[in-house]
């Protein structure tokens, strides 16, 4: 059985999102195991990419501020088995399928194996195109986490039914126009989904208060949370490391509750 | 279930390895929505009528065949055909393929198009057929391509489009289509991207094909009424490649007719300051389709500098990328002085004031009809006209003219 998916038995998952190299390699390292050790059960790390259609702003600077630092793939590595010294919490990976592809996608994957990188969320990787890299990560033990959108209608199901690790719901159109029917439109995506697969759902896009998380955790598996975090390290406060804590611990303890 | 996801290679949405659609999700059924119905429509009696009444009726199609005699007796060549898409109503190729898509979108129920542009052109083609049928029209561009093109920014103002400057990377095309594929996915019900080159996801370098391939299928039957037989050469510049792949399309199955694409080398092929994608570049994955782009060994994509706002993209559409790996045709490089000296030569030989673009086509030209026999024939397509380029070209020289 996937490793991620056994992450989600018996709890739901919190799952937060740094950029690596934001801002600079020690950040990132230390960031990392702070949430690890208050809450995080599963840590996504961004390998920035030269142009990130799929992001917005707030992870589009954190690119930029990881560029400034001279991140490249390589790096990345180095700061993941940085990261492995000091905590085994699972890691996934987002990128674009590019940085995977110029790398190679099996020296990419055996990378990723070798370091515990357990899974690749890759937003401009389609269902229609996954084959290419999806029978070489799966020998390395490397999920590919597919994207659900609100968009996705008919394909939910397809998507679905061809996952592993975990799925990745897409909980608002592009950047902005939170709908007000927002939560009901979920539950019933989250609803056809687990029809086909006992796959785990994890809820992302936008999430940013212990509240949402706590009303999205209610029919769903696990949150994910990236810009509300990234803007923490943005800030670049002298307390940065005690208030990732403090976020971590606020999200967990949100989403803990009656599971 | 595996065997279902893995693709043979080469399928509808495919170009050998090239092609594809890499794109979020979020835009995915919007897209087959799109390829389901441009299949629905394109061979529709109805579509096809409406769509030949407005390119004859509204363009001003069929274009010229020109043949340019002075050019050809300067140069001591091969004879010199140039196929005039710069007298197509606003001034270029880019028109033949959003009327194509404009009437898709109607046919679709949006009312709104948006639409990338680099020189300008597509987006006053865009502007220009949304004020016709009376849609709402916003434009990407890049801030420093609004800047080196202000009179067509202007245009499609006057013609009720809005205009986005945008800030991002570097500033150019491949941001404008970074910033009009991010708003794709803010607004979907009630709108249509009208891709303008022939890149993107599938089914885009389809239609754009499809609705560029006038400019050969008219080209082909021109030189068969003028001269009796096929063109040894066609000659295209190639930016994404929407006016090559349609000077092209017909004469692929021609074997003996020789393609060649005049990509945009910049301050030379082997400098940081080019655009000559299929020379320089490596396979890769970016804007939705996996063809070649010019990148760095992490795939992190390059800037790309061309005097030519048109051909300024770090990518070239899949087809191109298969026609090359295929050696079907060649691509070439041509700087931007080679292309400026051109600009002025053919203003000064034949009295045709063309687009910077077209004249790195016109370019190769010059180098390769004085090495082929008089009794052979180049097709060159002058993909738009000039006038947007009169003040850079002036401030290239040196030049201060007033504006």
């Amino acid at each position: 059985m996937s490793k991620l998916k056994e992450v989600f038995e018996n709890k739901k998952a919190f799952i937060p999102f740094i950029v690596a190299d934001d801002p600079d390699f020690d950040t990132t390292v230390e960031s990392v195991v702070t949430l690890a050790e208050n809450g995080a059960d599963i840590v996504e790390l961004g390998i920035p990419f030269s142009d990130p259609v799929a992001d917005g702003p707030v992870i589009q600077d954190a690119d930029l501020r990881a560029f400034k630092a001279g991140v490249n793939t390589d790096v990345v590595f180095d700061i993941v088995k940085k990261i492995r010294e000091r905590t085994d919490v699972p890691l996934v990976f987002l990128t674009y399928l590019n940085i995977a592809f110029k790398y190679g996608y099996e020296e990419f994957c055996t990378k990723c194996q070798s370091l515990g990188v357990l899974g690749l969320v890759i937003p401009d990787l389609s269902l229609e195109e996954q084959g290419e890299l999806k029978g070489i990560a799966n020998s390395h033990d490397v999920d590919i986490i597919p994207l659900v959108a609100p968009t996705s209608g008919d394909r939910i199901e397809a998507i679905a039914e061809s996952s592993t690790g975990f799925i990745y719901m897409v909980s608002s159109l592009g950047v902005t126009g939170v709908r007000e029917d927002f939560s009901k439109q979920l539950s019933t995506t989250v609803d056809r989904i687990k029809k086909v697969t006992d796959v785990p759902v994890a809820i992302g896009f936008g999430i940013h208060s212990p509240e949402q998380a706590e009303e999205l955790s209610g029919f769903s598996d696990g949150i994910i949370i990236g810009s509300a975090v990234v803007k923490m390290i943005d800030e670049g406060k002298p307390t940065l490391q005690n208030d990732l804590a403090n976020f971590a611990q606020g999200i967990k303890q949100a989403i803990t509750v009656k599971a | 279930m595996m065997k279902e996801m893995q693709k043979e290679t080469t399928d509808s949405t495919h170009y050998g390895e090239f092609g594809g659609q890499y794109i979020p999700e979020t835009l995915m059924t919007e897209l087959n929505n799109v390829a389901k119905a441009y299949d629905k429509y394109k061979d529709d009696p109805d579509f096809n009528k409406e769509l030949h009444d407005l390119l004859n009726n509204y363009a001003n199609r069929p274009s010229l065949l020109y043949y340019a005699e002075k050019m050809t007796k300067d140069l001591g060549g091969a004879k010199v055909y140039l196929k005039r898409e710069d007298l197509n109503h606003t001034g270029a190729h880019k028109i033949n393929n959003v009327i194509g898509q404009a009437l898709l979108a109607k046919r679709m129920g949006k009312t709104r198009l948006i639409a990338e542009t680099g020189a300008g052109q597509h987006g006053v083609a865009t502007a220009t057929i949304a004020a016709l049928f009376g849609m709402e029209c916003e434009v990407f561009m890049g801030k420093m391509d609004t800047e080196r093109q202000k009179l067509n920014v202007y245009r499609m103002q006057l013609l009720g489009a809005k205009v986005h400057p945008v800030t991002s990377g570097s500033m150019v095309l491949k941001d404008a289509v970074n910033a009009a594929l991010q708003e794709w996915t803010t607004r979907i019900d009630d709108t249509f991207y009208v891709m303008g080159s022939a890149v993107g996801p599938y089914p885009f370098p389809r239609m754009v094909h499809d609705f560029q391939s006038v400019i050969s299928k008219e080209a082909k039957a021109q030189i068969l009424e003028a001269e009796g037989k096929l063109p040894d050469a066609v000659v295209a510049c190639v930016g994404g490649g929407s006016n090559a792949i349609g000077s092209f399309a017909n004469f692929i199955d021609d074997k003996d007719v020789k393609l060649y694409g005049a990509e945009a080398a910049g301050k030379g092929v082997d400098t940081d300051q080019t655009a000559a994608t299929v020379e320089r570049g490596t396979t890769g994955v970016f804007h939705g389709m996996k063809s070649l782009f010019l990148q760095d060994k992490f795939g992190q994509i390059d800037k790309v500098y061309s005097i030519s706002a048109g051909l300024d993209y770090p990518g070239v559409g899949p087809e191109h990328a298969q026609l090359a790996e295929l050696k079907r045709a060649k691509y070439v490089g041509i700087t931007d002085d080679e292309a400026v000296n051109a600009f002025e030569y053919i203003a000064k030989t034949e009295g045709i004031v063309a687009a910077i673009e077209s004249c790195h086509a016109l370019a190769y030209v010059m180098k390769l009809a004085p090495t082929m026999n008089k009794d052979q024939i180049i097709i060159c397509t002058l993909s738009g006209r000039g006038d947007k380029d009169v003040a850079s070209i002036a401030k290239y020289r040196g030049v201060d003219i007033d504006e």
